[in-house]
């Protein structure tokens, strides 16, 4: 006990006076964006960040091509790509980053309980969310789409569902399900939610729905790993401009973080993390979003 | 708790629609756990490796993973469950005849695995009458139907009612599951709904769904109390 | 099985023998054609026996088998140790509750007649208060849905300003407060079905009514009762599936996250695997609890104690339906 209480005590000692040196030396490499300490005004979250030299990000899990917890244990896509670039602009290490699963439902409520630093999780930036945290970006504009079968025709857009014979899946707590609800002309009849867009997609291959619904790039991931089983029915009928969450009021951070993301739209980070990930599945390239800083 | 007034409508259908769920269920589980203890107690040798496969599957395995086979392992068997939509009962549970399967799923997704602890119930009671009842009647000259229908079985049932009961609370309790498998507008998925979509404050809903359940759990786990008491001081 | 079916029919005559073989030759031909027909050739025609679906599971030489069992393992690892937990301090609480419990019923009943009036009135109202509290606990969390419980200790308990950190501490809550009313009950009951001539005995030594309960009844509460007690453990082991509401991460969240990561998404072969492990483990436990019940009752009745009854999968209905014994 005693032992590794010392151990311990000679460790945060080391790693102080480490710090400490490294604050002298890197004075002068602010904007370099390779992890270490780094300048940043006194007090400011960023400082806070990396001088902890860690960053808690909240992402979803189970989101193929922006946020899905592979094989590995790890988390992969888009969103995961945006949030380690974000890092590395603080000055912290990939492998420093906790990676917290934040379903729909609980994303305001983790950022307002400072249980994650960023949220980068396809959430779309709204006026009743900003209510309670603030938003950073777009740093990608979504649509919602609908998702059936390759050989459907009868389903052309939201209004095939008005006449409440088609029946769709989405998932718990998010916005498409929100969104298409007002389309519906029996939700009891013809909405279903589940907690995976997955599970949704098998509602679809078996029959027991007729159409998915959520955003575009979502779809589109599912329609490349199904080769011609599935299509897109129509446009998009919304816009999903996705933001990056943090905590409300603190304007230093939000303005950092924007400008962290104008930084890799113009350096070409941006639109190499989107053809690693989500971009697999789109033929084309996406122009980046212009920032909205209010 | 303004939350248990202006929606008051999610909470009342919410409960309705549980309540639906778990009458049909406990017919279900009835019907099930009955045709399970038969098999059991069948002198026929593969009929009672069925029933006892089935128990042992059921009642070990979480609700979880049922519900999850009947939501989607049923549709990869091809079916939907339509033998469900029974004409006459789909016009009073109207959930039970809309093309969207997953209330039937959840039904069946209950009645089985309840079925297994229906069964074991009534085991449990046609063990606990004295093997001298059953002797007596076979020395007085009843046949194995005489013997189970006026011997056996209705003391059996006494000694069952109560785990039975239990069993039925216990499903109640369980049909919560439904709503995070497709059943739309049940208490759970109702109060999701209220707390994730709608940004209620969870507690006043969380009061509101107790409410609803404890509806159905309360009075039926005190009259058990009072059957149980009862039985104690006559023994 | 020695139980009544064997006192129910005579033995067989020849007859009967004759008509039980042609019964079970037609049984076990219509269990095969069913489960041929509404089963094997439904799956097989939408390919659900093809090798990509199952490779990652059962054939060690698939790229990804290492990887997705390592997965699996870290799943099983989080669920027992969340079982393990909320045994452990369900257990604790429990019998907390249950002595809590019967010293309140005993201090009722006290009227303090050797103290001041006023004094004696706020003792019994204090008492009276405390049980009716400890009971309306008892009614409320063995009354609702666990997942219901769970659901709402992870959302909050963050609300109150009580911020553990880890999922896993919620999930544990959550298990405790439902599991720990359950055994409360058990022990209570099996104390209060004891024969009162112990509680008598051990007052008239001059042991207090707490030394009564801690050092007579309640040791073999806790004997009589152990089969429940481990009927209880397979309901834990249970309900931790339940913590995919709040995203701990057990086997079926890991396991939901391993299907979409997969090329080929397997849900119906992944659940299997897991549903089979778990119908094993839980398995071998009734089958302790059996035995363990069946040594219980050998014991007892060459001693003339009341012997509990009741097939495992009974009490594990009965317990999970909230200790009613």
């Amino acid at each position: 006990m005693r032992m590794t209480r010392m151990v311990a005590v000679a460790a945060v000692a080391a790693l102080s006076l480490g710090i400490a040196a490294c604050g002298g030396d890197d004075s002068d490499s602010g904007n370099d964006s390779s992890s270490g300490s780094k300048d940043f005004a006194a007090g400011s979250t960023m400082e806070k960040l990396n001088k902890a030299q860690k960053i808690t990000i909240g992402t979803k899990f189970d989101q193929p091509g922006f946020g899905l917890k592979g094989l590995d244990g790890k988390p992969a896509g888009f969103d995961v790509e945006i949030g380690k670039l974000i890092a590395d602009e603080l000055g912290i290490a990939d492998d420093k980053i906790t990676w917290v699963e934040t379903p729909s439902a609980v994303r305001e409520e983790k950022i307002e309980k400072a249980e994650v630093d960023l949220v980068v999780a396809t959430y779309t930036i709204n006026d009743k969310r900003k209510e309670r945290i603030d938003f950073a970006g777009p740093y990608y504009e979504a649509g919602q789409n609908i998702l059936v079968k390759a050989d459907d025709s009868s389903i052309t857009g939201p209004d095939s569902f008005k006449a409440g014979d088609k029946k769709v899946c989405s998932v718990q707590g998010s916005t498409p399900a929100t969104n298409i609800e007002k389309y519906l002309a029996n939700k009891a009849s013809q909405l279903v939610v589940f907690d995976v867009y997955q599970k949704c997609v098998d509602a679809l291959t078996n029959g027991q729905v007729n159409a998915v619904t959520t955003d575009n790039v979502i779809l589109l991931g599912f329609i490349a790993r199904n080769e011609g089983k599935f299509k897109l029915a129509g446009e998009n009928f919304t816009k999903e401009p996705y933001g990056i969450g943090l905590k409300k009021g603190d304007t230093a951070f939000r303005t950092f973080v924007n400008d962290t993301l104008d930084k890799i739209f113009k350096d070409g980070q941006w639109e190499k993390a989107w053809k690693d990930t989500a971009g697999k599945y789109v033929d084309e390239t996406p122009t980046p979003p212009t920032i909205n800083r209010y | 708790m303004s939350v248990l007034v202006d929606h008051f409508d999610v909470f009342a259908s919410g409960f309705w629609l549980t309540f639906q769920l778990c009458l049909l269920s406990a017919v279900g589980a009835l019907l099930m756990g009955t045709l399970g203890a038969v098999m059991r107690i069948s002198p026929v040798p593969p009929l009672r490796w069925v029933g006892t496969a089935y128990v042992t599957v059921f009642r070990n395995c979480p609700l979880t993973i049922v519900f999850f086979f009947a939501a989607f392992g049923l549709p990869s068997l091809g079916s939907n469950a339509d033998f469900l939509k029974i004409p006459g009962l789909d016009s009073l549970f109207t959930r039970l005849g809309i093309d969207l399967p997953y209330f039937r799923f959840g039904i069946i997704a209950l009645s089985l695995y309840t079925g297994a602890f229906v069964c074991e119930a009534i085991r449990s009671g046609i063990n606990a009458v004295s093997p001298g009842q059953a002797e007596a009647a076979r020395a007085i000259g009843l046949t194995f139907t005489q013997n189970l229908r006026f011997v056996v079985l209705p003391q059996a049932w006494k000694a069952a009612i109560v785990p039975l009961g239990s069993v039925i609370i216990a499903m109640i309790k369980n049909s919560a599951l439904a709503g995070f498998f497709g059943v739309v507008g049940d208490l759970s998925n109702g109060a999701q709904n209220l707390t994730s979509a709608l940004g209620e404050p969870i507690i006043p809903v969380f009061v509101g769904v107790s409410i609803g359940f404890l509806i159905m759990t309360a009075p039926l786990g005190l009259l058990l109390d009072r059957i149980e008491r009862r039985r104690t001081v006559a023994r | 099985m020695k139980d009544q079916q064997t006192v129910l029919y005579d033995a067989p005559g020849p007859r009967a023998r004759r008509i039980t073989l042609i019964g079970s030759i037609v049984a076990v031909l219509l269990i095969i054609a069913g489960g041929y027909f509404l089963i094997y050739k439904p799956l097989d025609d939408k390919g659900q026996f093809s090798m990509d679906l199952w490779g990652p599971l059962i054939d060690p030489n698939n790229e990804v088998f290492p990887l997705v069992w390592e997965r699996l393992g870290e799943g099983f690892k989080a669920t027992l140790i969340a079982a393990a937990l909320a045994i452990v301090s369900s257990l604790v609480m429990g019998t907390a509750l249950a002595v809590l419990r019967i010293q309140l019923k005993s201090l009722v009943k006290r009227r303090y007649e050797d103290l001041a009036t006023p004094l004696a009135y706020l003792l019994r109202g204090l008492n009276w208060f405390l049980s009716a509290v400890s009971r309306i606990f008892v009614e409320i969390f063995r009354g609702l849905p666990v997942v219901i419980t769970i659901f709402f200790v992870a959302s909050a308990l963050p609300d109150l300003g009580v911020d553990l950190g880890d999922i896993l501490w919620y999930l544990v809550i959550g298990l405790t407060l439902y599991n720990m009313v359950v055994i409360g009950e058990i022990l209570r009951s099996g104390m209060e079905g004891l024969p009162g001539g112990q509680r008598e005995a051990a007052e008239a030594m001059g042991l207090s009514p707490f030394q009564t309960t801690r050092m007579i009844l309640l040791p073999q509460a806790f004997r009589i009762m152990l089969p429940a007690l481990i009927s209880q453990l397979v309901v834990v082991l249970k309900d931790t599936s339940l913590g995919f509401i709040i995203s701990y991460e057990e086997v079926l969240k890991v396991s939901t996250q391993i299907i979409q990561a997969l090329d080929d998404p397997n849900p119906i072969q992944t659940y299997t695997v897991v549903g089979t492990i778990y119908i094993l483990v839980n398995y071998a436990l009734s089958k302790l609890a059996e035995y363990v019940q069946r040594r219980l009752a050998r014991g007892r009745k060459t001693r003339g104690l009341p012997i509990p009854e009741k097939p495992s999968a009974a009490l594990i209905a009965e317990v999970e339906a909230g200790g009613r014994l």
